[in-house]
């Protein structure tokens, strides 16, 4: 608990350092949405457009700016850039994503022995949730807005990936359309370039896509669905309380690869609760070491200042040196307490192993292996092409979008293969 | 196969009783803390520099800014000479030559990526996010190069002979790289004293493991960046003299030291060689007497009793230069004594202290950063003297606080200076601070009184305005505070390190008798 709140101090104390660097454009939309708040009445919260940065989260967040923006008021302007530390806190469309796990699993959890009592259970459950959503959204209802509110949290206006492409499947699938493309023309086939873009949004009928279907807001709902089922299925079948927080990452990731206009801080949805994974199990522990290092890593063009360089590379460095010798000492620990105590007392190391719910019986060491390594090398060999060899090479000019596509593409791979890894053991654990 | 390596390897070292912070092998914490200390760094260096848009003088940072202007654009002998060129009047260069040379060498680097951030005469008062950068990075690029290294050497060669607990090492380690005065001073105020205190950390490591002529070399080096290394020279002559009496041969010994100290100074001298008079104008700007005894409101001893005596109406200069000097060889002498009969390790980290502390008190122009040279000996120390080191940091802290209110860098001095409390008292080094010889209830009561004096002050000096007929009220009642603190912890060190000499004396009378 000490450590705990040490750490915290010292977190503290680094967010207070970075204060002069929060001049973001996220740091633009939230000041935006403070003053939007704070100034017009509800009814005209998500339809005003002043600012190209419109409302676009969910009511709870709006209330959330509404707080903010009483305090900014009282004390001074500058304080609220304080509020960024806080971004992630109150943000609840992306969890749209994880509710039908949690729906699953509440709904099997609570709804045992006895029908009548489940029924009453399930409507207690609805009760609730109906009660938060109606606080939610019952005002924008009351003036009409409900059409607006709906119409700017789900942004299917725009386009298929984020301005910076996340890495997700959808980066694979333009990859491929493009090299298709190419190929095709070579053969000889009359390939028409594409009008839109990938990141524009649905401009008119035209898809931006030059050989492979195009891909509508709906698929891509229906291939998170599917994605899913695997877990929803589980969670139906046996809801195991020690598998919520697998479940909940799990359905982040599937809405992480295949969603409409994902942002590459969606990444974080799902690392996060993979973290409390981890320190139960080796294995998910070295998945973990690799995943969130590639997650941080992918966020890197979102900070793209050259002030800021040095500060995210050393970030990237402390968290990875922290994170691997927590795990070495997490997991080798187990191991040689286990053999320490084996031969003795037996039913103490048990004991002590049921505690810590160490489940795997192989008892390793930590290491990251070759395959993380040489994955983990390449990044670092990725970084060095876009940071310092193509400019060098090719010309500050020539293909500026090259090292951007790369980072994507080389994340996603480790994504793909997290995702295929978590589902893998959703299958598995029975 | 080298991962697998480096498992087997921590699964040996591995102690049960240490905290997860330290496992995986001592490399991997050291890294840890220098990767964060070096974090540290580069987030001070986002703030606001000393002068930032303040015309037509600015600050330090324009200083430094200038010089580099200078060096780049007109030669060497002409430096330090006031011409049609070169305006000494206008931040006129006032450190030794290595500094002129560093400059040079950032100047360098600047001109290939922003050659007007430095371009002579049109360059005045030059001020760009890009420029900013550029020179931030030369601060970092100097402690990492320099600083850092040096930190480490001292650490290989005073832990050779020390059997310490891995925590106690990552605590010191962590106490040096994170002091938070000289990274609010470097990093945010604008200044490389990371070069100077760098190549003294060096010396003071070169010293333990035996190499004393590459102690003198990197001390001369030092000499040679900032003549407030000057400070820290009578423990250096001391101690080394104290050694070469103790030498088959103290005549050679004394000879060859003296040889290495003057080749150096030869070679970093060169340019003004040509005739005393060149030597003559570059000392003159070293030591500028002109402006007085002292400025400001410093916490030394002068400053603080002209609020009784008004030094400066009573004396003239002269008699002044005397009396200072004099206080401060008075000062220097007890420390020096000591080294001289008796010289060891770590009656030399305590000369050095006491040493800079009489400089600092008694000396002649001492500038509030100055505080900064006993600031280094005690972090050396500070797993001997935990209390005096936390002690003098606060009120070092404390003494700097008006100047690093001008520069606006309140944020990161609370910042850092919570950094430094966590760090401190952090859950893995809890062993060290246990061994803060936990003080008597009285005196706990007044140190906790004396820190809820300089809370208040603080809170004072942000908050309220000084009434119209003083209206530098809460700077002497700042200075008063400090200068009180730093003569206690200046008489308490003098007096461990003689103690040493007593203690030492009394083993060498038990040996004999056993």
């Amino acid at each position: 608990m000490e450590e705990l709140a040490w750490f915290a101090g010292i977190a503290t104390c680094v967010k207070l350092l970075l204060i002069p660097s929060y001049r973001s454009t996220d740091f633009e939309v939230h000041r935006n949405w403070l003053a939007l708040t704070s100034s017009l009445s509800l009814s005209n919260w998500y339809s005003d457009e002043t600012s190209q940065w419109t409302l676009d989260y969910p009511p709870l967040f709006a209330y959330f700016e509404k707080f903010l923006s009483i305090f900014a008021r009282l004390v001074d302007p500058k304080i609220v850039n304080l509020h960024q530390g806080l971004n992630y806190s109150a943000d609840s469309h992306l969890f749209a994503v994880a509710a039908p796990v949690y729906f699953v699993y509440l709904l099997r959890h609570y709804c045992r022995g006895g029908f009548v009592r489940s029924i009453g259970r399930f409507v207690m459950m609805g009760m609730a949730v109906g009660v938060v959503f109606a606080v939610a959204f019952g005002p924008f209802l009351y003036y009409g807005q409900i059409q607006q509110v709906i119409h700017r949290m789900f942004p299917f206006g725009r386009g298929l990936c984020h301005a910076y492409w996340a890495p997700n499947f959808w980066v694979f699938y333009i990859i491929l359309d493009k090299g298709l493309a190419f190929l095709l023309a070579k053969l000889g086939f009359n390939i028409q370039a594409p009008a839109a873009s990938f990141t524009g949004g649905l401009v008119g009928d035209s898809s931006p896509f030059a050989v492979l279907p195009r891909v509508t807001p709906l698929a891509t709902f229906m291939l998170v669905i599917v994605a899913i089922s695997p877990c929803l299925f589980k969670a139906w079948r046996n809801p195991r309380s020690g598998m919520i927080t697998r479940w909940v990452a799990y359905a982040y990731t599937c809405g992480f690869l295949f969603g409409w206009h994902v942002h590459e801080k969606a990444s974080l949805h799902f690392v996060i609760p993979l973290a409390i994974v981890a320190i139960q199990r080796l294995e998910d522990a070295k998945l973990y070491f690799v995943l969130s290092i590639v997650s941080c890593y992918s966020m890197f063009p979102l900070l793209f200042e050259a002030k800021e360089y040095p500060i995210k590379v050393l970030l990237l460095l402390l968290h990875s040196l922290l994170m691997w010798s927590g795990f070495t000492s997490q997991f080798n620990k187990n191991s040689s307490s286990k053999t320490k105590a084996e031969p003795v007392q037996r039913g103490k190391s048990d004991a002590k192993m049921a505690k810590g719910r160490k489940t795997d019986e192989d008892g390793g060491v930590f290491v990251v292996g070759w395959f993380g390594t040489s994955y983990l090398l390449g990044l670092l060999g990725i970084e060095i092409w876009g940071q310092f060899l193509q400019p060098y090479l090719l010309g500050g000019e020539k293909l500026p979008f090259l090292p951007l596509m790369l980072v994507s593409i080389y994340c996603g791979l480790g994504m793909v293969y997290s995702w295929f890894w978590q589902l893998r053991w959703i299958i598995k654990c029975s | 196969m080298m991962e697998k390596k480096r498992g087997r390897k921590t699964m040996k070292d591995f102690d049960v009783d240490e905290g997860w912070l330290l496992h995986g092998g001592r490399g991997s914490s050291f890294l840890c803390i220098t990767i964060f200390a070096l974090l540290v760094r580069v987030m001070v260096s986002l703030h606001p520099y000393s002068g930032a848009g303040d015309a037509p003088k600015f600050g330090d940072y324009e200083a430094q800014r200038h010089w580099m202007e200078i060096t780049l654009n007109i030669p060497a002998r002409e430096w330090y000479h006031n011409g049609t060129s070169n305006d000494l009047s206008y931040w006129g260069l006032d450190y030794p030559p290595l500094t002129a040379y560093q400059s040079y060498v950032h100047a360098l680097f600047i001109h290939y990526f922003h050659p007007e951030s430095i371009a002579l005469f049109t360059s005045r008062g030059h001020e760009s996010p890009f420029g900013k950068l550029l020179m931030r990075w030369t601060v970092l690029s100097s402690d990492v190069l320099i600083f850092f290294p040096a930190v480490i050497y001292f650490f290989i060669a005073y832990y050779a002979s020390r059997d310490k607990k891995q925590q106690d090492m990552a605590w010191h380690l962590a106490m040096i790289l994170l002091g938070p005065c000289l990274i609010l001073i470097d990093h945010g105020h604008f200044q490389y004293n990371c070069i100077s205190l760098g190549l003294t950390i060096g010396a003071v490591g070169a010293i333990i493991s035996k190499n004393e002529l590459i102690a003198c070399f990197l001390f001369s080096l030092a000499l040679n960046h900032k003549q407030m290394s000057a400070y820290f020279a009578p423990a250096f002559f001391s101690h080394l003299l104290g050694k070469c009496l103790r030498h088959r041969n103290p005549l050679l010994r004394v000879l060859k030291l003296g040889l290495v100290v003057l080749g150096t100074f030869f070679l970093i001298w060169w340019p003004y060689l040509y005739s005393i008079d060149a030597v003559k104008e570059v000392l003159s700007r070293l030591a500028p007497f002109e402006r007085g005894i002292y400025e400001d409101y410093v916490a030394n001893f002068w400053c603080t009793t002209s609020v009784l005596i008004k030094w400066k109406r009573l004396f003239t200069t002269q008699l002044l230069k005397l009396f200072s000097l004099s206080a401060t060889m008075l000062g220097v002498l007890p420390s020096m004594i000591q080294q001289i009969r008796a010289p060891s390790d770590q009656g030399f980290l305590y000369a050095l202290l006491n040493s800079s502390f009489s400089f600092y008190l008694f000396s002649f122009q001492v500038h509030e950063k100055s505080i900064l040279l006993p600031l280094l000996p005690a972090s050396l120390l500070a797993l001997e003297e935990p209390l005096l080191f936390r002690w003098l940091t606060y009120f070092a802290l404390l003494s700097m606080f008006p100047l690093l209110c001008r520069d606006h860098l309140i944020l990161p001095y609370v910042a850092l200076f919570f950094l430094f409390v966590l760090i401190y008292y952090s859950p893995d080094g809890r062993l060290t601070v246990k061994r803060e010889n936990s003080p008597v209830a009285w005196k706990k009561s007044v140190m906790t009184l004396l820190l809820l004096c300089s809370l208040l002050l603080h809170l004072m000096y942000v908050t309220l305005r000084p009434p119209v007929k003083y209206p530098f009220l809460f700077e002497a009642m700042i200075m008063l505070l400090s200068c009180s603190q730093f003569v206690i912890l200046a008489v308490y060190s003098n007096m461990k390190q003689w103690m040493l000499l007593k203690s030492s004396t009394w083993m060498e009378k038990e040996k004999k008798v056993l």
